[in-house]
């Protein structure tokens, strides 16, 4: 089992009962944590949104409002559970966990403090640590693609079924720019342990990513990963307007209540990812108090977690949302390009400067022809007239059975 | 020849992804809706991705998840979505004369392959490090990185080179091409 100590800390002098139990206490604190914070995440939202519309926005239930979304929970639960009739209902009730399950384990990446000494075990403030690390965060937002795109169909409806194509592309389109910035990352640690990631940027402001990488990473991050949440301004998957509530039209009562459940979660998590990777996690000043170290680093997490989950409220109040056309532009065309030659240059000034400065003159004129390629794209015939009729095709198997089948039957 | 570490905790992770994997292949196949079965398709697959942790394999398992889970069924989902799953399919119909006999074929071919690897080599126990020593549990991706970029080197390349002409070609088909100018009308 030795293998488990380069992992965490917490393995390095073998599993007894001490360490499972901390284990065990890691993952309640984690889930409890990511709980309240959604139901102080939801209140923040609507509050916030409402001071910026000149709205008072909830304040009967508890100090501030601050349980409202309780009693909205509870509201929802105790809401008739309607499954449509044209619904696939394995699928239908197995699509909300789909959504749910990646969100809570994404959280378990996130490395809220430094690390804490409990009954001679060294403990991490973060409730797992897989060798994996942060493709974790990936595979989970792939998982969860299925949950958005399972729940439409299941659905048995037109409008569901819409908004859910659009999501799993959107999705899918904004995981290659997004896996494109962690490996600048990655690169730039040396490994891919999230604890590593925060420790190699804890000896000061000038060794943060979002200073050591360029500021382009970090902008290609956040925009991605707010195309990655269904967020506004990229939030075509619930266009309101057009879709009549996106992929979870069809859904009432607590299934319902879980797909917001999994949102919320989402947001905040990718907050505290956005720390973890460019701002240094829980890295920040601390005075050097003999018992109260351990809090500081959590003070900052907090602080910085909450200043990006604001952003993202801030984001949803302003902007408009982005049409369908546009979003893929965006990410096809400008965040993909754009975060493949960052990574060329980063990696090639990490070998050398002159290397760094040679990628750099590569992707420039690969930029130079990339944007040639567009104008003339642009510049191509299109509409309706343009379009031709195929030349010819081979028939589908079904298609020659109909007409053997017609032949004889009918 | 079976595995000397045959410790309990291994011997669970494997029967717990073995299971996984046997009871979503056998989905696959059995199932008669195609989006169940690509549901089981992503069982198997998170099955696959779950026995190479226990093999210490913790990129290939996140790869696993991210290209294949994350990536490739979701095409499929997509076309069988866009294609409907309500068109009946006629199993009796064979659009290539005799493929059930070289299927038959194929999988007794595969199946004595198999038969004859597991006679020859370990036996599958869920015991890490059975053929080579890692030689950290840390490395994994350095250690890919250079067999792929040095040992493997052309391979590698030839593989990508693959790939290119492969996605070339699918553009170059779904494009429309202009018919010739008297068709247009």
């Amino acid at each position: 089992m030795n293998w488990l100590a380069i992992v965490d800390p917490l393995f390095d002098h073998g599993v007894d009962v001490a360490v499972i139990v901390i284990v065990v206490v890691k993952c309640l604190v984690g889930l409890g944590l990511l709980m309240t914070s959604v139901i102080l995440m939801i209140w923040f939202e609507r509050k916030a949104i409402s001071d910026m519309q000149s709205r008072i926005g909830p304040q009967r239930w508890g100090p501030f409002g601050l349980l409202q979304t309780l009693a909205d929970g509870l509201k929802l639960i105790l809401k008739e559970d309607l499954i449509p009739s044209e619904a696939d209902r394995t699928v239908f009730k197995l699509a909300p966990f789909l959504v749910l399950v990646p969100a809570i384990i994404t959280f378990g990446l996130v490395p809220i403090g430094g690390t804490m000494t409990i009954a001679g075990h060294t403990v991490l403030l973060q409730v797992a640590n897989p060798p994996m690390g942060i493709l974790l965060l990936l595979a989970m937002s792939g998982i969860s693609v299925y949950g958005v795109m399972l729940a439409g169909w299941s659905s048995g409806s037109k409008y569901p079924l819409l908004s859910s194509v659009r999501a799993s592309a959107q999705m899918i389109s904004y995981e290659a720019a997004l896996g494109m910035t962690i490996v600048t990352v990655v690169l730039v640690t040396g490994s891919l342990s999230v604890h590593n990631i925060v420790t190699s940027q804890s000896h000061g402001i000038w060794h943060w990513n979002l200073i050591r990488l360029g500021v382009v990473p970090f902008v290609v991050f956040v925009i991605a990963i707010t195309a990655e949440l269904n967020r506004p301004p990229f939030d075509v998957v619930e266009a309101e307007s057009e879709l009549v509530g996106g992929f979870h039209t069809e859904y009432s009562s607590f299934r319902f209540a879980i797909f917001f459940l999994a949102e919320y979660m989402n947001t905040i998590t990718m907050s505290a990812i956005i720390v973890t990777l460019f701002l240094g996690g829980p890295a920040g000043w601390a005075p050097n108090v003999a018992h109260l170290k351990w809090l500081f680093p959590i003070a900052w997490f907090l602080l910085k977690t909450i200043g990006f989950a604001f952003c993202y409220i801030w984001f949803r109040a302003s902007l408009p949302r982005f049409r369908y056309d546009q979003l893929m532009d965006l990410g096809w065309k400008r965040l993909i390009p754009l975060s493949l030659g960052w990574m060329l240059i980063v990696a090639g000034f990490l070998v050398a400067p002159g290397w760094g400065f040679m990628m750099g003159a590569v992707v420039l004129i690969a930029y130079s022809v990339l944007a040639r390629a567009f104008s003339l794209g642009q510049s191509r015939e299109v509409g309706a007239d343009s379009v031709l009729p195929v030349v010819g095709r081979r028939p589908l198997p079904g298609e020659v059975l109909r007409s053997m089948t017609d032949e004889e039957g009918d | 020849m079976i595995a000397t570490t045959y410790a309990i905790q291994w011997v669970l992770v494997f029967a717990t992804s073995a299971l996984l994997i046997l009871v979503g292949a056998v989905g696959v196949i059995s199932v008669k809706n195609p989006v169940h079965a690509a549901l089981c398709l992503i069982m198997t697959l998170i099955g696959v991705a779950v026995a190479f942790v226990a093999q210490l394999a913790d990129f290939l398992a996140a790869v696993q998840i991210i290209v294949y889970a994350g990536a490739i069924v979701v095409l499929f989902l997509f076309v069988i979505m866009f294609l409907g799953v309500d068109r009946r399919e006629h199993i009796h119909f064979e659009p290539l004369v005799g493929q059930r006999a070289f299927a038959g074929v194929g999988v007794a071919i595969t199946v004595a392959g198999l038969i004859t690897l597991m006679a020859k080599s370990h036996w599958v126990s869920g015991a890490a490090s059975v053929t080579t020593k890692l030689s950290s549990g840390n490395g994994n991706v350095r250690e890919l990185g250079t067999a792929v970029f040095t040992t493997y080197l052309f391979a590698f390349e030839a593989t990508a080179a693959l790939l290119i002409i492969a996605v070339v070609g699918a553009v170059l088909l779904a494009r429309r091409e202009r018919a010739t100018p008297e068709e247009e009308a």
